[in-house]
């Protein structure tokens, strides 16, 4: 197991801390001593195979499953006590399809508890961030797949969350749809520079969002390789024939076969 | 139009089956009147007799057995649904008692609350409430886990994600309950204005129809009773429709 650039992290750069965590279900170990550091601004792919416990983990550094032990700490905080924004897998089921589109983006700011005028003020900021050209007064189901899960971000990012989780955001998405809201995704991300941990099961998904690209292994999950992702932003789809990244995708490819798929 | 044509021609085939069997005979005339006559019996009793009043009390009792079981189902069964273990507790005694006929309760509502007014709407309710108290904690334990996760991780608490999340995550089920309910409660309430103390209401007008052999006013006392149950049916069908717009999409 390599340590990568983990350990070279100074503290007051590190957004996230982990430490030793632990985690097992039903008797089998899914995380034993756990260490990770995150960087501040840093976009961290998390990739592996199926059933590594890669959601288990996002999960429990969101705070929406507990750990069985060890800490996760943003700055010294508790996960309850930073703002964070979450965009789920399935946008048809983590969107309030009873709600507008408008309205589901401005419930976590209601929940926030910030006055009407400073609410409408993010939701344009938003809408022009991220390019809007639909209408948000439909409802979700009235929507593409592309479009309700552009509002998920929208309605993550609306809180200017300290930490963004990603889970395997464009997975139920077409390759033209993932293509163009991964662009514009990174535009924005980088733009506010907010700390994002990125889930995926697509390799070139995780190489192209990513600063910084974890690999998993299978159960007990170790890191098979730290990988740190020196692209020029921004990405674009040419950037996924360049050979800088032509490269980086055959060698990540290689561990992936190697420790990942335990072949080796 | 094809839509409404379709069902009207199979209640006039209804129909001239009727009057085909009472053409030829089929049963002495005065157990099965004719349609027009049938027809004639019950407008007369429409304009001067008591049938207005008793539709109306048969309505209104429905509905206040209808309210009360809503306002008793509804925060319960969400309370209950959302906390599973709660619910299963209490499962077999709610299933139990769902599943008991309401007209065997009879006896014991009377000792409660007497011959009156409010035996009748009581019985009614009681069997009312636990279809919608049932089908609330269903819509409650069934909810979506990923919105009523979304809702955390934005910040809501456990009581704001009752009111923001389980309620319109249990909604249709809570109208399906509602619907079912009040069917349940109109039967109810007709068969205790049959055999509880009463002197009106659709259930008591069919009953002395019957003991005075007037057959015409019998059979359209129950097609009364019959189009007030389908209409209330189709009131919260249109309801689930509109209220649920996002339902199957």
């Amino acid at each position: 197991m390599r340590q990568g650039q983990g350990a070279a992290i100074a503290p007051r750069d590190a957004a996230i801390t982990v430490r030793g965590l632990r985690k097992a279900f039903g008797g089998q170990p899914v995380y034993s001593g756990f260490d990770l550091d995150v960087r501040r601004g840093d976009i961290l792919a998390i990739f592996g195979p199926n059933g590594c416990g890669k959601s288990t983990f996002i999960n429990m550094a969101a705070g929406l499953l507990p750990a069985d032990g060890g800490t996760i700490l943003y700055h010294g905080r508790e996960v309850r006590d930073v703002r964070i924004g979450y965009v789920f897998q399935n946008y048809r089921e983590a969107l309030f399809p009873w709600l507008r589109a408008a309205d589901n983006i401005r419930y976590p700011l209601k929940r926030l508890g910030l006055p009407r005028l400073e609410i409408e003020r993010r939701l344009e900021r938003l809408k022009a961030g991220f390019r809007v050209r639909f209408d948000l007064q439909r409802y979700p189901y009235e929507l593409s797949g592309g479009q309700q899960q552009l509002v998920s971000v929208m309605r993550a990012l609306a809180v200017e969350p300290e930490v963004l989780f990603l889970d395997e955001p464009f997975s139920a998405l077409d390759y033209e749809t993932t293509l163009d809201l991964r662009t514009l995704l990174q535009d924005v991300l980088k733009r506010l520079g907010v700390t994002t941990l990125l889930v995926s099961h697509d390799l070139e998904e995780s190489i192209a969002l990513a600063d910084r690209l974890l690999m998993l292994t299978r159960r007990p999950t170790t890191v098979a390789d730290d990988v740190a992702v020196e692209l020029p932003w921004p990405r674009t789809s040419a950037t996924l024939s360049e050979e800088g990244f032509v490269t980086l995708k055959r060698r990540c490819l290689a561990v992936f076969e190697a420790a990942v798929a335990g072949r080796a | 139009m094809r839509a409404l044509l379709t069902p009207l021609a199979g209640a006039a085939g209804f129909v001239a089956l009727w009057w085909l069997a009472t053409w030829l005979r089929v049963a002495d005339p005065v157990l099965l009147p004719s349609p027009a006559e049938t027809w004639r019996d019950t407008a007369r009793a429409l304009q001067d007799g008591p049938l207005w009043h008793d539709l109306w009390k048969t309505v209104w009792r429905t509905v206040q057995a209808f309210v009360i079981a809503s306002a008793i189902g509804v925060p319960l069964g969400l309370a209950l649904g959302a906390r599973e273990r709660a619910y299963r507790a209490v499962e077999f005694v709610v299933d139990f008692f769902r599943s008991t006929p309401a007209s065997a309760l009879f006896p014991l509502f009377l000792i409660l609350f007497g011959v009156g007014e409010g035996t009748k709407v009581a019985v009614a309710a009681f069997g009312a409430a636990l279809v919608i108290l049932f089908n609330a904690a269903y819509g409650v334990i069934n909810a979506r886990r990923t919105r009523v996760l979304a809702a955390r991780v934005m910040g809501a608490g456990e009581a704001r994600i009752l009111w923001d999340v389980l309620l319109w995550e249990a909604l249709p089920q809570i109208l399906v309950g509602m619907r079912a309910g009040i069917s349940l409660a109109l039967v109810i309430v007709v068969v205790a204005e049959m055999f509880i103390g009463s002197t009106d209401g659709l259930g008591q007008r069919v009953i002395v129809a019957q003991s005075l052999f007037e057959s015409g006013l019998m059979y359209g006392v129950i097609f009364l009773a019959g189009a007030l149950g389908y209409l209330l049916n189709l009131l919260f069908l249109v309801a689930e429709k509109r209220l649920v717009h996002w339902g199957g999409k």
